[in-house]
């Protein structure tokens, strides 16, 4: 019998990367090791099916801490009244904060009812949805559309059109207010081309153009880039072959586009919804909600019931919450059926 | 294989290492050599907190005269956290109240509606006789009830609400300034010579603090009763009222007032420094504790001055306000409150505070006195002088409204409807109602 010697192999050389992998390699098995300690005595008990909802459980732990705690909280304090913050000194007052809400005498006319800014808000709130939504999409399509072609320079039209999604609201209505004030830039540019100052926030008008265009500006990078995703993932096939059909142009985004970009355009519109309704920073440092309540909306009035006022009425402010809660529910249920409805068509 | 198994069961307790470490009480740092062992060492000093906001330089001078007061008292350390007014006193601060997070100390104006918060310093201080000689007309204005007597604090500054003018301005006009030859100037006679000197220098005219506060004055003026018989705020019926609205809402139909101030602010408070001290405006209705900062930022730049409030058929009165530094009843340490508010009430150190603010006394002592304003500004010195003297002019009327509990609210209601009017949503008979409804509402709601 012959021994075979084994193979002499050299001394493994222990490189500082390699060093530093292992240091990785064993602190993640040591750190998985330790989870699974824990991990397994749950499995047995709780069952491989019900693992699912342990694994969710800190999830919905914040969620509820965070999101439906207040807002089961908020739903209470709609039917209490007084200025005391803690529930337990505030006292019941059933329907009344939202009977002096729906107290009016003609809902289209919010002097005639008792929170008339409440209404005004409501209707102000209304206005710049439609048209501040129906503008963003509007522009986020047509810069997807565009921006979708192969333009020279694409990536730099991307990321300016992105940019201003990356500046704070507050910022943004800072550098707005300095651009459109008395002594700002378009004031200095009318008076050199020998034309009357226009004060913008004076003007109910121009004060809720700005408000409107100043949102569409800031946020429409964000819708863009979602919609442009949406346009991207359409297969080229299907634009080849309606070529080869005859189809022009419009024909192909009549019938190709617009119908696999619905989905897309669907979330679109109900994330900018949502966040048209909940409009507040941007025009509390742009206009304050002026002049006088050309640009008070909803949300302002809540915050300014509750807290900007002297006398802080934390319930009237939880019912305008609550009603603002139901409006947007069934606006984004509305949305969600219609869009369920062009999905089955 | 081998090296892996080595490395795992050390990888784990590397980790019990680091989490039983993380859970670790943090030790005591070691006494340097030659220290004295920490156990021999002395007690913390107590930390109190004051939420404070400046006009001028007072947050300045105050810590000058904590950081003495820290010297000697080593035992106490005083934190000065300075805020906004608008953002910071008059809305964050009574959500902190309320939610009992307050600091120690504040600087307040809105003593009635605050009041509730406020600690009663009387058990704590060694003389409450010398409080209640000193500033007791002010401590009505921070009682819960009309009949209380507790002592929460003291006034740093007593404030008059009047107008200033810039000077230089009507003499480029070539417009006399009407205060110059009579001693009772209306406003109407005031808004047509400032209108005059704005149109002839390409200034704006007339500007007045988005404030109910500073309309109060002028309205009191032109015979507003602001209560009813009962003494509840009652606004509907009262001409004197609707006459000073009137005058304001015309002030800006035709542009005598600077529409950025009122109409252009929102809701909320608002100044018109900025274009003041640029040197912009003729006329601004504002209030004595404007000095000190006219007096940092415009200097002698240009001659500008305060005048005697001007006058109507219900007299020629501003209104009385200021700010008080009160104790919060959240505190945790009154004993140590209470001893720097015997240091700041002190005479010496409130004459010091008040010479270096230009403030008016709130110390009935020092105002009787005199206080030597250390300033060679005789634009200050004259401001101040007509400011002084318009405190014994003040209407009766408007010590009612300043010590009203609910004087916000009122003054709110007022300030916001009548804006609604200058934009044309609301009528003034429309707004007046709005007010009263909002006042009626307001009260109801802080009485349940």
């Amino acid at each position: 019998m012959t021994t075979r010697s084994q193979p002499v192999l050299p001394p493994e050389r222990l490189t500082f990367g390699a060093l530093l992998g292992r240091l990785f390699f064993s602190f993640y098995s040591g750190l998985m090791t330790a989870v699974e300690l824990v991990i397994d005595p749950i499995q047995r008990v709780i069952g491989v099916n019900r693992m699912a909802y342990f694994f969710v459980l800190p999830n919905l732990l914040i969620f509820g801490i965070f999101v439906l705690f207040p807002m089961v909280l908020n739903i209470y304090y709609s039917f209490t009244g007084g200025v005391n913050l803690f529930p337990q000194n505030r006292p019941f007052v059933g329907l009344a904060n939202f009977q002096q809400i729906f107290s009016c005498a003609n809902f289209l006319d919010p002097n005639s009812c008792r929170e008339d800014r409440f209404w005004r808000g409501l209707y102000n709130t209304v206005f710049y949805v439609v048209f501040q939504v129906g503008g963003m999409v509007a522009f986020s399509m047509l810069t997807a559309v565009v921006l979708n072609r192969s333009l020279l320079g694409r990536g730099f039209f991307r990321s300016v059109f992105f940019y201003p999604v990356l500046l704070s609201p507050v910022v943004v209505a800072m550098i707005w207010k300095w651009i459109l004030q008395r002594d700002g830039l378009i004031n200095a540019m009318l008076v050199s081309l020998g034309m009357e100052r226009i004060v913008f926030f004076l003007h109910a008008n121009w004060a809720v153009f700005w408000v409107i265009f100043i949102s569409i500006w800031a946020q429409m990078g964000f819708y863009t880039l979602i919609l442009l995703a949406g346009l991207q993932s359409i297969p080229r096939e299907l634009y080849e072959a309606a070529e080869m059909d005859g189809a022009h142009r419009l024909q192909s985004f009549r019938h190709i586009t617009l119908p696999l970009w619905a989905p897309t355009l669907l979330v679109v519109l109900v994330l900018s919804v949502i966040r048209a309704v909940q409009v507040f920073d941007q025009v509390w440092v742009l206009t304050g909600g002026g002049p006088g309540t050309a640009t008070l909306y909803v949300v302002q009035y809540i915050y300014e019931t509750a807290f900007a006022n002297q006398i802080q009425q934390f319930g009237l402010a939880s019912a305008a919450s609550v009603i603002l809660g139901v409006i947007l529910l069934i606006l984004t249920l509305f949305q969600l059926r219609i869009g369920r409805q062009s999905d089955i068509a | 294989m081998a090296r892996s198994h080595v490395f795992m069961p050390m990888s784990i307790l590397l980790i019990l290492a680091l989490a039983l470490a993380a859970c670790a009480p943090v030790p005591a740092s070691p006494a340097a050599p030659g220290e004295a062992p920490a156990a021999a060492a002395p007690a913390r000093a107590v930390e109190l907190r004051i939420t404070w906001y400046d006009d001028g330089n007072e947050g300045a001078v105050l810590r000058d005269l904590l950081d003495r007061f820290e010297a000697a008292n080593p035992d106490i350390r005083v934190i000065i956290d300075t805020v906004p007014y608008a953002s910071g006193i008059l809305e964050t601060l009574p959500i902190q109240l309320e939610a009992g997070q307050g600091p120690d100390m504040a600087r307040v104006t809105q003593l009635g509606v605050l009041s509730k918060y406020m600690l009663d310093l009387r058990p704590y201080l060694s003389n409450p006789a010398y409080w209640e000689e000193n500033f007791g007309p002010f401590l009505k204005w921070m009682q819960t009830s009309p009949d209380g007597n507790a002592i929460p604090g003291f006034m740093t500054q007593l404030t008059v609400t009047g107008p200033f003018l810039n000077r230089p301005l009507f003499e480029q006009a070539g417009v006399a300034v009407p205060s110059d030859s009579s001693d009772r100037v209306t406003w109407q006679e005031w808004a047509a010579a400032a209108r005059q000197v704005a149109d002839a220098t390409g200034t704006f005219a007339l500007a007045m603090d988005r404030s109910g506060h500073r309309l109060a004055g002028p309205a009191v003026s032109m015979g507003a009763k602001y209560f009813n018989e009962e003494g509840y705020p009652s606004l509907v019926g009262d001409e004197g009222f609707k006459a000073m609205a009137q005058l304001m809402v015309d002030w800006h139909a035709d542009g005598t007032m600077i529409p950025e101030v009122w109409i252009g602010s929102g809701g909320s408070y608002q100044a018109a420094n900025e274009p003041f001290i640029n040197g912009q405006l003729v006329m601004y209705m504002s209030g004595s504790w404007q000095v000190g900062q006219f007096a940092e930022k415009i200097g002698d730049a240009f001659d500008w001055e305060a005048v005697p409030n001007p006058c109507g058929p219900g007299g020629c009165t501003g209104m009385p306000g200021g700010a008080a530094l009160v104790a919060i009843n959240t505190t945790k340490h009154p004993e140590a409150v209470a001893r720097v508010m015997e240091y700041l009430t002190g005479e010496e150190v409130m004459s010091e505070f008040y010479a270096r603010t230009l403030f008016i006394p709130g110390h009935l002592g020092l105002a009787a006195k005199g206080v030597d304003f250390q300033t060679d500004l005789p634009q200050a010195k004259k401001s101040l002088e007509v400011f002084a003297a318009e405190v014994g002019k003040l209407a009766p009327l408007a010590y009612d409204l300043q010590a009203y509990k609910y004087n916000t609210i009122l003054f709110n209601a007022t300030r916001d409807r009548l804006t609604q009017v200058f934009t044309g949503e609301l009528t003034l008979d429309e707004a007046i109602q709005k007010m009263q409804e909002d006042i009626d509402a307001g009260i109801a709601a802080a009485q349940k």
